[in-house]
């Protein structure tokens, strides 16, 4: 590389930087405060008297914004400065003023009242913010805090790579402990690990100190020293050939088959419970990844034939089916299930699937909701129960065994099944002729139409599809929950799924698995609680930032499409090798056949 | 010998402007015609009325002596019409077999189900789809092939997307193909080249030629016959010698000189 310009200080760019950053920092631990979650979720410990998932709500901000900051700038015919000592200056002042607006917004609760338009404009966020003890205590320890988060961020770039890197891992790592505390307890429990929980977390919740000390040490030691160690084995999978790789990804992908069947028998009931919520989602998402993702076909209305699945098996197996009541075996319910489902997949696909974009996003909307109010309404009451809904669905008979909702474990087993079906479908057609042609409507829909698609059928079979992936959910959700109401599909599944979708990755099942576990998992569904289960309604909040995130930075998901990046790399290399003229330019090829 | 396509009377207006007013067409079987006229002459409206995006006010479109008029887009393909665009449109994120894969979707059959049981008849014609998708890949030499298979579309370079787009035309199997400025935009070696590859399209492949083209070397060197539109009105046609010197196709492209206007 040959140099662009001479360097330039880019000082008297920081300021605006400093000020910039600092206020947004400001603003975003004020909207923070404002509504009240470091309050409401104080209850919930991290680190024993230390740390509160409140305070996590707050203190990783001005980190972030140290972080970010200080960040290089990559102008052209800019060469930024050398990180050093500066760039530490910058994150602490980005930090202090956030803190200074944490400082000012308690000087204005301790002095004004605006407790009517601002709920959370309380004592108690003011006591919060004081650490109890008293408004100058409260004003100074925030300027600190704020400048020393701030610092801890900017250090990040400032540190050698690799301390960087294990401070940063050790980090996420507390974080990630002391969230997962449920599921880590159960796990270990179930191992008979106890003495490890034990000395691990507090005895009413939360690491204790000395436990979060050794696990940093820990986890730093084994940063530095597994350093490499990692690209290393990843270069030695890519120069395996083709077979090989080929047996390595089936060992690989078995193992993980086998732990994932083993590990519900060393969990309790809860973690299953949380287990058999996340596969639910799995499965949703896995539909709607068919009709999204695939098709290209935004469905807002996708909850409709998740409903559908759960009152086509209640009205079928339940003895207190206000209408018919044959109480059918679930096997032959799930037949019946399918044809409902493509049915209504029909009756909503026919009409709205000459629409395009957002025209068809809309109408979808519409018909999510008409369903749900149908099996609200008086008129259907006779026969979908109205607002009583339909109860006391039996559990479903295996001959070996019955799955019921107050066995968790065996609700994990059918829906893992299910969704190995609908894994298998999504990959099948994938890559079949059907597959094909909804990438092509995805794509260009006129050209797909042009090269000889019928668009319509095609794209009627996506809807198809879609709703009977999401029916088996309902199915499987109606003998779980064993009673059945409108309230459970409201709009919001359908939002949260199509989240789950993007967030994980479009088109991608590996993505999309991704995606459900750790958002269902971690945040919880719509009524599902998640291991974070003090979010409440905060979690709407967090789902909706996740997305603006997603859309903004990483728009391909969690999971890119992995033949995708792979490509992409491809490409970067050919131009490097091209630079340097290694590769002859394609247009120099001659054409030999 | 009859005409693989005929167009009587052809009109199409939108709002106020005739974009095409009394078109007369036709194109024998193994023919290349050019159709060339100036900007907004109504070329690629003409592609447009052929392949059913756009229906015509009057006029009628006879393909093999039946009337298309009315068909969905899909339906011409299926008939034996393939076409290519003006401005590339591949699709970007599909690889470079897939594009070509998914172009022979109206010339197979299985369906979802064979595709979820993998039937004998699933696979076999999947590995149909593929050998014919390479062979016809393999029409432009190494370009298109080899390692590029698996490279999504947005890669390719410029004149690599617009051999791709009429290998997916030509996987459509066709009897007439229609191509929309197939050079537009190569430079002076590349247009040579699919010059010469436009006449193996007819003569290895048997597919009759509309195509659509403003480099007058090009049509020179592969039409047969040349159609001369402006503001929709066929203005001329015969060989490229009659046309070229006709005064009309002159005015039209070069205007009417000074002094005669007066």
């Amino acid at each position: 590389m040959n140099e662009l310009a001479p360097p330039r200080q880019i000082l008297d760019q920081d300021w605006r930087r400093v000020l910039q950053f600092g206020g947004l920092c400001a603003l975003a631990l004020v909207f923070i405060a404002l509504i009240g979650m470091p309050v409401q979720l104080d209850t919930r410990i991290l680190i024993r008297r230390h740390l509160s998932l409140g305070y996590l709500s707050l203190i990783w901000i001005p980190i972030i914004m140290g972080y970010l900051v200080s960040k290089e700038l990559v102008l052209e015919g800019i060469i930024s400065a050398k990180k050093g000592p500066r760039d530490l200056l910058t994150g602490a002042l980005t930090g202090m003023i956030g803190g200074a607006g944490l400082s000012l917004l308690a000087v204005l609760i301790n002095n004004y009242n605006l407790r009517d338009p601002l709920l959370n404009w309380s004592p108690q966020t003011l006591e919060q913010l004081n650490f109890g003890n008293g408004i100058g205590f409260g004003i100074g320890i925030w300027l600190l805090i704020g400048a020393a988060l701030g610092i801890f961020g900017s250090a990040l770039h400032v540190l050698p790579a690799l301390t960087a890197k294990a401070v940063g891992t050790a980090l996420l790592a507390v974080i990630l402990v002391s969230i997962l505390e449920t599921a880590i307890t159960d796990l270990l429990q179930g191992f008979r690990l106890t003495f490890v929980t034990d000395s691990l977390y507090a005895k009413r919740g939360g690491l204790s100190v000395v436990s979060t000390i050794v696990l940093i040490v820990f986890v730093m030691l084994v940063t530095v020293l597994a350093a490499g160690q990692g690209e290393a084995l990843r270069e030695k999978y890519d120069a395996l050939d083709e077979p090989k790789r080929k047996s390595t990804n089936l060992t690989l992908s078995f193992t993980g088959v086998i732990i994932l069947l083993l590990l519900p028998l060393f969990l309790g009931k809860i973690m299953n419970e949380l287990l058999a919520n996340v596969g639910l989602f799995v499965l949703l998402a896995l539909g709607l990844n068919i009709v999204v993702g695939l098709a290209g076909i935004l469905d807002l209305g996708y909850v409709a034939f998740f409903a559908v699945g759960g009152y086509t098996t209640a009205v079928l197996t339940s003895p207190n089916s206000p209408w018919i009541s044959p109480e059918l075996h679930f096997g032959i319910v799930i037949l019946i299930v399918i044809v409902a489902a493509a049915i209504v997949g029909l009756a909503v696909g026919a009409p709205v699937i000459r629409m395009r974009g957002d025209y068809l996003a809309i109408v979808t909307l519409g018909f999510g909701e008409i369903i749900r109010l149908l099996f609200l309404s008086d008129w259907l009451a006779p026969y979908f129960g109205g607002a009583q809904g339909i109860t006391n669905i039996p559990p479903v008979d295996l001959g070996f065994a019955e799955v019921k909702g107050s066995d968790p474990r065996s609700v994990f087993y059918l829906v893992i099944f299910f969704c190995a079906v609908a894994i298998y479908v999504s990959w099948r057609l994938q890559g079949s002729r059907l597959g094909r042609a909804w990438m092509a409507i995805r794509e260009d829909e006129k050209v797909a139409e042009a090269m000889g698609i019928n668009t319509v059928n095609a794209k009627l079979m996506a809807f198809v599809v879609g709703a009977i992936l999401a029916s088996f959910s309902g199915a499987v959700f109606a003998a779980k929950v064993g009673s059945i109401f409108p309230s459970s599909f409201l709009i919001l599944v359908s939002i949260i799924i199509l989240v789950v979708v993007i967030v994980g990755g479009m088109g991608n099942i590996t993505g999309v698995i991704v995606g459900a576990v750790v958002l269902i998992g971690v945040l919880g569904g719509p009524k599902q609680p998640g291991l974070l289960q003090e979010l409440g309604t905060f979690k709407l909040l967090i789902y909706g930032a996740l997305l603006i995130f997603m859309m903004l930075k990483r728009p391909e998901g969690l999971v890119p499409n992995a033949r995708r990046s792979h490509e992409l790399h491809q490409e970067e290399f050919l131009q490097d090798a091209w630079l340097k003229g290694i590769v002859d330019d394609d247009d120099e090829e001659e054409v030999t056949a | 010998m009859s005409p693989v396509m005929s167009i009587r009377d052809l009109t199409v207006s939108f709002g106020g402007l005739n974009a095409l007013s009394d078109l007369n067409f036709h194109v024998d079987e193994g023919e290349i015609v050019s159709v060339i006229g100036p900007n907004g002459a109504g070329k690629t409206t003409f592609f447009n009325l052929i392949t059913g995006l756009v229906e015509p006010n009057s006029g009628d479109i006879l393909f093999e002596g039946e009337s298309i008029l009315g068909l969905d887009p899909y339906q011409v393909t299926e008939i034996g019409i393939a076409r290519t665009f003006q401005n590339v449109r591949l699709f970007p994120n599909m690889t470079v077999l897939e594009n070509v894969m998914v172009a022979q979707h109206c010339r197979t059959h299985q369906h979802a189900f064979g595709a979820l049981l993998q039937t004998k008849a699933f696979r076999k014609e999947e590995r149909e789809i593929r050998e014919r998708a390479e062979e016809v890949l393999s029409f432009f030499g190494t370009r298109l092939i080899g390692y590029r298979l698996d490279q999504p579309a947005f890669v390719l370079s410029y004149a690599n997307r617009r051999r791709l787009e009429i290998a997916r035309a030509m996987a459509t199997q066709p009897r007439l193909l229609l191509l929309d400025e197939p050079v537009a935009g190569m430079n002076p070696k590349e247009s040579v080249e699919l010059t010469n590859l436009i006449g193996r399209l007819r003569s290895e492949w048997g597919f009759t030629i509309v195509m659509i083209e403003h480099d007058m070397g090009v049509v020179r060197d592969v039409s047969d016959r040349v159609v001369v539109l402006d503001h929709g009105v066929t203005i001329a046609q015969g060989s490229y010698e009659e046309v070229s010197n006709d005064p009309q196709v002159i005015e039209a492209y070069l205007g009417r000189p000074a002094q005669d206007a007066s």
